[in-house]
């Protein structure tokens, strides 16, 4: 091929290519866009979608909270402050104070890997901006209150059986990270 | 014009026997305002707003969408934003010429737009040489460019300042002679004649009047991006390499007027392929009435200009940045030796046939179905091969 040959097959080259290049994105305007438009335009919220042992914000439970401290002996930031005092007569444990520092908290879930009842918890929950560090510290105990106490057998009372259940099924797919017993799924999108 | 002016001194709204020259400048002041206050501002915002759209479905994005219906008004938004942030002037800079440039720039954006034919009669001024008006005015740009460039007293910005005079003063070449053709076919270098020679059915626009017309319109649009520093010409901005270039140093309302001229150019590109290329504002007469022809001339090369920002929105989006060198190529070693081949093609042509050829124009806008059949044909089979869902909505 001469030099006009070449001259020749470079214009060529450019059309051809422009008009195959033209083609490709043009099929993108019929194409749906990815994008999600978080937080509002969504059909589902973000947080429904999450899966179940998702690591968002803790939570706790305070009907099934027993009180046994496991879970602020387990934080290796001391991010949990708990406060009970155990009646020596009747032997019931008073809870007067369960607060977690979210802007201390580093979602590492050691905390609710022994807890026996499952109480305290990561929910799928991650919005956690606010406009300062006091806010962010969570108070589940409003006035002082009973700790939970654990039956034998199944749980009776109607109010708390459901949450206890809750708890315990958090507990088992915490045993098993693999996945291999799937609790029954959360609805998802 | 004149006869608006006639009739404003005969109806008496500026009393009895006023001065000729004052009415006129009047009104050539106040529609002056009009058409820069009520179309070339508003359009330059709209199109940051569309193009950013447009780009944003090219790759598979959303795009502003908050701001407003639509997020129609975000343009407004980011011009309020852009004029309130606080004007920057380097302390190094040559602070008088670095002032200057931005207004130069603007300059160079208004002055075409005085011999826009916007329709039959809606022209400000019918120059008996309107498009070498409109071609030099724009030419000016390089002025406040390079004076951007140069004082604003930074690498990046002399570097951005030269390569867009660079570029500017070569795809002029190229941008003159594609407008030769035309004006040998015409005779004119009036903007209305130049429509007026022009039918309004496609096979008797000039782009489809012979072969070396439809080269020149596409050598014209590619070198009109060129000179608007847009993509994949728009080296003297290239991020990557020198930030912004030109306007680095400028902040504020400075460089919100660099970005509306930008941006205000696309129309001005429109405005120059429609009026040569495109039949311009040529509608099929269906009423008596001036008004009601003028309207449907005004929404037809609205249209038409429209469409063709469309379509250098559409190559923004898909073709990447060329290199300096294969810039200077594509123009001096490829555009001018084919533009001046069809302007002795175009020549022959008309010595040949002096009233055009008619069977040619048919022939030439079969040939544009044809291809345009082909494309739909390729979109269609990329738009299958990705196997994703297909949303024919323009808006989400």
């Amino acid at each position: 091929m001469g030099a006009f040959g070449s001259y020749v097959q470079n214009i060529k080259d450019t059309v051809t290519t422009i008009f195959e290049g033209m083609a490709v994105t043009a099929s993108h305007f019929v194409r749906r866009p990815y994008t999600v438009q978080y937080p509002d335009r969504m059909p589902v919220r973000v947080q429904d979608t999450l899966p179940f042992r998702y690591r968002g914000i803790l939570e706790v439970d305070l009907e099934i909270c027993t009180g046994c401290l496991a879970c602020e002996r387990a934080c290796p930031i001391d991010c949990i402050v708990i406060a009970c005092e155990k009646d020596p007569k009747t032997r019931a444990m008073t809870i007067s104070q369960f607060d977690i520092d979210i802007a201390k908290c580093m979602y590492c879930g050691l905390c609710s890997e022994p807890c026996p009842t499952g109480s305290i918890h990561h929910t799928t929950e991650f919005e956690g901006a606010d406009y300062s560090l006091e806010s962010l510290i969570r108070r589940f105990v409003p006035e002082p209150v009973q700790a939970y106490k654990p039956k034998k057998g199944p749980e009776t009372d109607p109010r708390i059986a459901p949450i206890l259940n809750r708890g315990m099924r958090y507990i088992n797919e915490f045993a098993q990270p693999g996945g291999e017993k799937p609790a029954e799924e959360e609805p998802e999108a | 014009m004149q006869t608006l002016i006639q009739n404003l001194i005969a109806s008496g709204t500026f009393g009895r026997n006023p001065p000729y020259g004052l009415v006129a400048a009047i009104v050539e002041f106040v529609l002056g305002a009009v058409v820069f206050l009520g179309v070339a501002l508003p359009f330059a915002g709209i199109v940051t707003w569309l193009e950013r759209r447009v780009w944003a479905r090219i790759q598979s994005r959303v795009g502003p969408n908050r701001v407003g219906p639509q997020g129609f008004l975000q343009w407004l938004a980011d011009g309020i934003k852009g004029i309130c942030k606080e004007d920057l002037i380097p302390a190094e800079a040559d602070a008088p010429l670095f002032k200057l440039a931005p207004y130069l720039v603007m300059l160079a954006f208004i002055l075409p737009w005085s011999v826009m034919p916007f329709s039959s009669s809606l022209i400000l001024a019918d120059l008996n040489v309107g498009i070498l008006f409109f071609t030099a005015v724009t030419a000016l740009t390089v002025v406040g460019v390079l004076m951007a460039g140069w004082s604003s007293n930074d690498k990046w910005s002399l570097i951005g300042g030269i390569r867009s005079a660079a570029q500017i003063v070569s795809y002029e070449i190229p941008a003159g002679l594609s407008i030769f053709p035309v004006v040998l076919m015409t005779g004119t270098l009036s903007m209305q004649g130049i429509i007026r020679a022009q039918g309004w059915s496609p096979q008797h626009w000039f782009l489809f009047a012979n072969p070396f017309t439809f080269v020149a319109a596409n050598i014209l649009f590619i070198s009109a991006l060129a000179e608007g520093n847009r993509t994949p010409f728009d080296l003297p901005e290239a991020e990557s390499e020198l930030v912004a270039g030109f306007a680095t140093e400028y902040s504020g309302m400075r460089y919100t007027f660099f970005f509306m001229a930008e941006w205000g150019n696309l129309f001005l590109v429109g405005a120059l392929i429609v009026t040569l290329f495109l039949g311009g504002w040529r509608f099929p007469h269906m009423s008596n009435s001036p008004v009601v022809m003028n309207i449907l001339e005004l929404i037809t090369f609205n249209v038409k200009v429209l469409a063709v920002v469309f379509l250098s929105m559409w190559i923004r989006g898909t073709l990447p940045r060329v290199r300096i060198d294969q810039l200077m190529t594509l123009c001096w070693k490829y555009f001018v030796p084919i533009s001046f081949a069809d302007m002795i093609g175009t020549a022959v042509w008309v010595a040949i046939w002096p009233d055009g050829n008619a069977f040619m124009g048919y022939l030439m806008f079969a040939a544009g179905v044809v291809i345009i059949a082909m494309f739909i044909r390729r979109v269609v089979f990329y738009a299958r091969r990705s196997k994703m869902e297909l949303y024919f909505h323009p808006t989400i």
